[in-house]
């Protein structure tokens, strides 16, 4: 090997051109392609071949070292050499006895973190007994009516080693209270305390629909809940800014990281409206994307949503400590890539969609399980999902090395692209007079829907193929063994809460949900009064009506 | 002749509309008229907006695993108010053995993951009641 190894951009594309007009026409005449036009499922156009000429960056500016600014090749200096990511599986059914069975099986197959999906009536603050949750209690996560299941939910699990994630929003303070109410009977200090809570309410306004109230009163919830933890729960993430339900709605790729980015700006707006300077808490924002099918475009755009936002943090906010400047993410594969079809063929889908997340640096992973395009997954099909991650952990070789995905001629043009769609959409956005507005004008709901029946129509006229669905397709008989949440856990759940209501101390409870009103009112924090009620044995459903009452309620345009 | 007028609605407390949207924009695209309910619907509202409306089918959309109880509800207060005359049919994430289950209680199809607007459409064309 010769001393002088950079070649001349101008010769590359010369070169290039030449082979254009000799080799490949040749070639094309015989064996013409596949498609007259390739693009990603962001629109990205595909050039035939990426060369050094076919991307711009520079170095020491744009890429960097792991660790320091501006992030694009990972969060921490030595990646997953000095620790894998942590394997968190979404889980959570039935009743807290339920799930927490499930849990300890999880941990003992050496998952390494809880992740906690509540049925719907939790997430929407209704208690199980409420007629809006008939049919609904425990079907698509775990029941919370009182602190009492809390307890059960963790019962045998140290909360000062484990970390815990919970998918909640809109009651978001009041699970976090319930939360800090197990660890304090536990003996747990709250400043010991590491997990998350989504508490991401704009993207349920987008796209997953567990709203409440009105976004003002939401995002005052959410900006009280950062805040207690930074005074509290210091080694807390206090929000998750969350994509992956903006990309299971039908966003793109570049959608995704735009839309997830704007939402992530509002947010650090709202924090530092309220007298925070941003260095204060900018390090305890989390994020979470999908990790859909296009293998290298999902790698980059994890790239370029690290690098955009430690621009964002660094150049907009002045935020001066690197840590508020990473982005550090959670990933779940695509849930919406999943098929009914030869639900098999769902595990190769999901190895190849983790190992996009594991190269493109993610913190902690999900993976899906092969039957969830049936039900909720059965002990057997979550074993798989988790030994796959397992799988490429220890047995690929990939996380012995940092970033390997950098200095792809493919990925890091992909990786300019997408950070410049999603910097153009972010404008738009801004000048439309923010995510709020966008919001109200259902401009972003209206960019996603858009995206979402134009990937329909790819696969129903074959653009796109999925196996098994409109290729390569078999009569198949449906699977035996699913997962079934039958009626009884309801009936269950519901006599549970009436011998709790019957045995609490009922004139505490009211006096405690009259302060959390008289809190409401105000512009202070809300969540000493929301602990204070949940300790009181208060339920999720009364706390959140006391709230009703306050907030009033959102309707849906 | 009547234009056909379709009702997709979502019952239950399940977010996920990215599958009812898709569809109400297909059957639209396809020349019916058709109102989308929005999310968070409860059988009574969506009975009472199929029958304002004058609907001829309601299509159901819940991904929940709330189908047993929302869907069934569904059709009996259509024979209770006397519109038992609208066809009801439904999609999510269902398993084939509550398909059997829904088809005895009322719903005439269950289109499940993969199912493509055309089949969609199909059915529709061939359960419009002749005038």
């Amino acid at each position: 090997m010769g001393g002088e190894v950079m070649d001349d951009k101008n010769e590359i594309l010369k070169e290039k051109e030449r082979w254009e007009n000799s080799t490949v026409k040749k070639s094309l005449e015989k064996f013409p392609e596949r498609k007259r036009e390739f693009e990603t499922f962001s629109k990205i156009k595909i050039k035939r071949l990426y060369t050094p000429a076919d991307v711009n960056y520079s170095y020491l500016k744009d890429l960097g070292f792991p660790g320091e600014y501006p992030f694009t090749r990972g969060v921490q200096p030595t990646m997953y050499r000095g620790r894998l990511w942590t394997m968190r599986q979404y889980a959570g059914f039935g009743t807290a006895e339920d799930t927490n069975k499930r849990y300890h099986y999880l941990l003992r197959a050496g998952q390494t973190g809880l992740s906690v999906a509540f049925d719907l009536p939790t997430q929407i603050g209704y208690d199980s007994d409420h007629p809006m949750a008939e049919g609904e209690v425990g079907k698509c996560g775990v029941a919370i009516d009182t602190l009492r299941d809390m307890e059960i939910l963790f019962d045998g699990i140290p909360l000062d080693k484990v970390t815990t994630s919970m998918t909640i929003n809109s009651t978001c303070a009041i699970i976090l209270a319930m939360y800090i109410a197990v660890a304090e009977k536990q003996g747990v200090p709250t400043k010991e305390l590491k997990g998350t809570v989504q508490n991401d309410i704009l993207k349920e306004y987008i796209a997953r629909g567990t709203h409440i109230f009105p976004p003002e009163p939401s995002m005052r919830l959410v900006r009280d809940v950062i805040l207690y933890c930074k005074d509290n729960l210091p080694q807390w993430n206090s929000i998750s800014i969350s994509g992956y339900h903006i990309r299971e709605a039908g966003a793109t790729a570049i959608q995704e990281v735009a839309f997830t980015l704007a939402n992530g700006i509002t947010y650090v707006q709202k924090i530092i409206e309220a007298g925070v300077d941003v260095d204060e808490f900018a390090g305890r924002l989390s994020f979470f994307f999908n990790s859909h099918n296009n293998f290298f475009e999902e790698i980059a755009k994890f790239r370029a949503a690290r690098r955009l936002w430690a621009k964002i943090m660094k150049e907009r906010f002045n935020a001066k400590k690197p840590s508020s400047m990473m982005l550090r993410f959670h990933t779940q594969t695509a849930g919406c890539t999943l098929t009914a079809q030869q639900p098999d063929n769902n595990i190769v889908r999901v190895t190849l969609q983790a190992l996009a997340a594991v190269l493109g640096g993610t913190q902690s992973l999900h993976t899906n399980s092969r039957d969830e395009a049936l039900a909720l997954p059965t002990e057997e099909s979550a074993e798989i999902a988790l030994r796959t991650q397992q799988i490429i952990g220890y047995e690929s070789g990939v996380a012995d090395f940092i970033d390997p995905m950098a200095g792809s001629y493919v990925v890091e043009s992909l990786t300019n692209e997408i950070e410049k769609g999603a910097m153009e959409y972010i404008k738009k956005i801004e000048e439309m007079g923010g995510v709020m507005k966008a919001i109200e004008l259902g401009y972003i709901q209206k960019e996603i829907a858009d995206s979402a029946y134009a990937y329909q129509k790819a696969i129903e006229n074959k653009e796109y193929i999925v196996v098994g669905v409109n290729e390569f397709v078999k009569p198949e008989e449906p699977p035996k063994k699913i997962l079934k949440v039958d009626m009884e856990k309801e009936l269950y759940q519901k006599e549970k809460l009436r011998k709790v209501k019957e045995s609490r101390d009922n004139s505490k409870v009211k006096e405690k949900l009259k302060i959390l009103k008289e809190v409401a009112k105000t512009d202070q924090n809300i969540m000493p009064a929301i602990i204070d009620a949940v300790k009181a044995l208060a339920t999720l459903g009364e706390i959140s009506d006391t709230l009703r009452e306050v907030f009033g309620e959102y309707k849906e345009m | 002749m009547k234009k056909v007028r379709i009702l997709i609605a979502k019952p239950g407390l399940d977010g996920h509309d990215r599958g009812a949207k898709v569809v109400a924009r297909a059957l639209r695209d396809a020349g019916f008229e058709v109102i989308y309910t929005g999310i968070r619907q409860t059988p009574e509202q969506i009975v009472n907006t199929a029958i304002q409306e004058d609907v001829d089918f309601i299509g159901l959309s819940c991904l929940s695993g709330a189908h047993n109880t929302l869907f069934p509800k569904v059709v009996e207060l259509l024979k209770e108010k006397g519109a038992d005359d609208i066809i009801v049919f439904g999609g999510g994430v269902i398993p084939a053995e509550d398909v059997e289950f829904l088809k005895s209680k009322g719903i005439k199809a269950i289109f499940g993951p993969g199912t493509t607007t055309e089949e969609t459409i199909k059915f529709i064309k061939e359960n419009i009641k002749g005038e």
